[in-house]
């Protein structure tokens, strides 16, 4: 949160990580979301890392997400749930660049971030996985982890090519080099770094997905479903390293379908159900919380 | 057997890059030596014959190099190859044209010939981005019906009447229209200069005394290394390129365009950037290719000429640049030039060839007919309609080569190699502490 003090908006909060001249009371949500974002704010001193107000998307007739507001504390692992169709994978889209709302505001860092595109917003430190693990196939394991990395000189044609110019090129090369086979050691790839990713298994691509997204050194990432397809050792170690990345202060919102998952391991959760936020809170609250309950099983129960 | 096959195979994986290519040139070397030799050629001939070799392998290899960087690397599907070379070709010709020309030609701007390659590879690489900037926001076939369209708009603007004389700030030039353009200071000009100069003169001599009597031959010889020199230069840039983090982001962008972007990639501005710098390459490759025949007409650049380079990427291998290489030689060399040199020494061929086994060298006027000839054990005379009708028959032979290719070798020749992109080696550093 270092950064906050960069805001455009000279009168910015330190800490809050929110330019000052929106106030908390003053955003339009709906009853229960705005109670549950008070909740989250009281609940921890900590900086907001990523706040969503009031979004939406609309596809032709279709809202598939009306109006849902929400805030990812600094070093959390948020999860999101929600029964298929709720709306979770389009608030992820919107969140990344990858769609544009059609309307709401998305802050990161306290920085308006709403409508940019998914290399600008990841250039500022909120990096994405994807629901279908999206290996570059025909690239090495290591290729995958080396293009992560923002900022590489060598990205620049001329750097790449004129003599005089690789000293820094190469540097940085080793430099990267070195902590993506770090890195692989670490998930367990490194056996695999010069095979082709798309001869990966399901779970290693989870893996190696998630290896490349901290290869980018972001501050926060967004999990789509990491857990879909991953066998259940496999699915204990990418949450043992879920919880160290936390542990050192990356922050985590991670959408999944797996109840069980969310519960035991997320704190705090967002519950969505079509297309607007149900209610947010701890594992236990969720637990016992009459609609959640109703959304899931349906109303008549 | 399979496995003395497979050993073959990894040896020449292993083999270095350039031994590969050297070791194609000279298989293509030994079939036309025969060739000319079997002929009855003289050296001047037989030089000459693998001059021309030597001149389309690399003609070819600059622009398929140009194309993989396209297809192979970021996965552009650009169809309008011929139109970026025919920006290259007619850009060139008119600034270095003369200002007063003869009879029946265009005037240009008499620019030294430095200029006229410069501003031709520049001309060719502008026309690519301003097509890019509204054609690379569309998926694949899009942009493949895109630049093929575009491709034809270059080549039917040289062609019409409009352009055939105008004004550019006051100058007259021109583009010739269907009849064409002389590039009359040609890229053999300081060839020229050089030998009449002592040492050329010297070199000349040293040529006759080998028997290369006609100074024609060495001349083109001496164009045709200046060639090889440049598609040797545009190599290294290529593979510069591709083993760079640039390379990287552009296979990225191939693969899945989305995770490039997630990553934080610019992934447009790389697009551009490639597509302006392949663009520029394909006019380089087009002025080379037609500066030293002197006369460019629309005609040279119909879309079939693109094709030809798509069919060589695929035979090398897109992706691959040693692979680039290999198949513009391949097709250069065995489906371009050998059924031309056929055409052109057929009756001396089937002269030889009824010396050897006899039949007619009558040529049969229809398919059929070629075919009952050989029902009847006269090979000779279908050969003979072979010869005659070769441009036609090149078709057929290419196309059973792509399904081969298909069936057999989806990925090329080269096409299945992992070439990491990268400026280092990526084995696992050592020590890890000590490095750095």
């Amino acid at each position: 949160m270092s950064d906050t003090n960069t805001n455009t908006d000279a009168e910015s909060v330190p800490g809050n990580g929110f330019p000052a001249d929106i106030d908390a009371s003053e955003i339009d949500v709906g009853e229960r979301a705005e109670s549950a974002v008070e909740r989250n704010a009281k609940r921890t001193p900590r900086g907001l890392v990523l706040r969503v107000q009031d979004l939406q998307k609309t596809f032709g007739g279709i809202r598939a997400v009306d109006g849902v507001s929400f805030a990812v504390e600094e070093g959390t692992l948020t999860g999101l749930i929600g029964p298929n169709g709720a709306g979770k994978s389009t608030t992820f889209n919107c969140i990344t660049g990858a769609l544009t709302p059609t309307n709401g505001i998305v802050y990161f860092n306290g920085e308006e971030v709403t409508g940019q595109s998914p290399h600008e917003i990841a250039n500022r430190g909120l990096i994405r996985t994807f629901q279908i693990a999206r290996e570059l196939e025909e690239m090495t394991v290591l290729e995958n982890m080396m293009l992560a990395p923002g900022g590489q000189s060598g990205e620049s044609l001329i750097r790449a090519v004129t003599p005089g110019l690789r000293a820094d090129v190469v540097r940085q090369e080793r430099a990267i080099r070195d902590r993506a086979w770090e890195l692989l050691e670490r998930f367990e790839l490194d056996h695999l770094a010069g095979e082709y990713a798309g001869s990966l298994s399901g779970g290693q691509r989870k893996l190696l997905e998630l290896a490349r997204a901290l290869m980018a050194d972001p501050e926060m990432i967004l999990l789509d479903e990491p857990l879909a397809g991953v066998n259940p050792t496999l699915e204990t170690k990418l949450l043992e390293r879920l919880h160290e990345l936390c542990a050192s202060g990356y922050t985590f919102l991670l959408v999944e379908h797996d109840m069980d998952v969310i519960m035991n391991h997320c704190d705090p959760i967002i519950v969505m159900h079509q297309g607007s936020i149900l209610t947010v809170g701890s594992s236990e609250e969720i637990r016992v919380d009459e609609q959640v309950i109703e959304a899931y099983l349906g109303a008549d129960i | 057997m399979s496995t003395a096959r497979e050993r073959f195979q990894t040896r020449v994986k292993t083999l270095p890059d350039g031994l590969i290519i050297f070791g194609v040139m000279l298989g293509l070397y030994s079939i036309f030596t025969v060739l000319t030799v079997s002929l009855g050629f003289g050296v001047s001939g037989i030089v000459d014959t693998l001059r021309t070799v030597t001149y389309f392998t690399a003609v070819y290899a600059l622009l398929v190099l140009a194309l993989n960087l396209h297809w192979g690397y970021t996965g552009l599907f650009n169809i309008g190859v011929a139109g970026f070379m025919a920006v290259g070709v007619y850009t060139m010709a008119i600034v270095t044209g003369p200002t007063s020309p003869g009879a029946g030609t265009v005037p240009g701007l008499g620019l030294p010939l430095w200029v006229g390659i410069v501003a031709g590879t520049a001309a060719a690489a502008l026309v690519g981005v301003v097509a890019a900037l509204p054609a690379l926001r569309l998926e694949a076939d899009y942009l493949a019906i895109v630049t093929l369209a575009l491709s034809e708009i270059i080549r039917l603007t040289y062609n019409s009447t409009v352009f055939q004389e105008f004004s550019l700030f006051g100058t007259p030039v021109g583009t010739g229209g269907a009849s064409g353009i002389n590039i009359p200071t040609n890229p053999q000009t300081p060839i020229n200069a050089f030998f009449e100069g002592q040492m050329g003169r010297a070199a000349l001599d040293a040529a006759a005394a080998v028997g290369v009597t006609r100074p024609i031959v060495v001349r083109n010889v001496a164009y045709t290394l200046i060639l090889v020199v440049v598609v040797a230069a545009c190599y290294v840039f290529v593979q510069r390129i591709g083993k760079s983090p640039f390379g990287r982001v552009l296979k990225a962008i191939r693969e899945d365009e989305l995770v490039a972007d997630s990553l934080g990639k610019n992934t447009r501005r790389f697009k551009i950037k490639v597509f302006a710098v392949g663009c520029g390459m394909m006019g380089l490759g087009g002025i080379l290719w037609f500066g030293s025949d002197g006369y460019a007409s629309p005609l040279s650049f119909r879309p079939i000429v693109t094709f030809y380079i798509f069919i060589a990427l695929i035979i090398g291998g897109s992706g691959s640049n040693t692979g680039s290489v290999v198949g513009g030689a391949i097709f250069a060399g065995l489906l371009y030039y050998l059924p031309q040199f056929f055409e052109q020494n057929s009756a001396a061929a089937l002269d030889r060839i009824q010396a050897i086994i006899g039949g007619s060298t009558a040529t049969p006027n229809t398919f059929v007919a070629a075919v009952d000839a050989l029902g009847q054990l006269d090979v000779t005379a279908f050969l003979s309609y072979c010869f005659a009708n070769i441009g036609s028959l090149r078709f057929i032979a290419v196309g059973v080569l792509l399904v081969y290719l298909m069936q057999h070798r989806p990925d090329g020749l080269f096409g299945h190699r992992i070439e990491t992109a990268s400026s280092v080696p990526l084995s696992k550093p050592a020590g890890g502490e000590d490095d750095e």
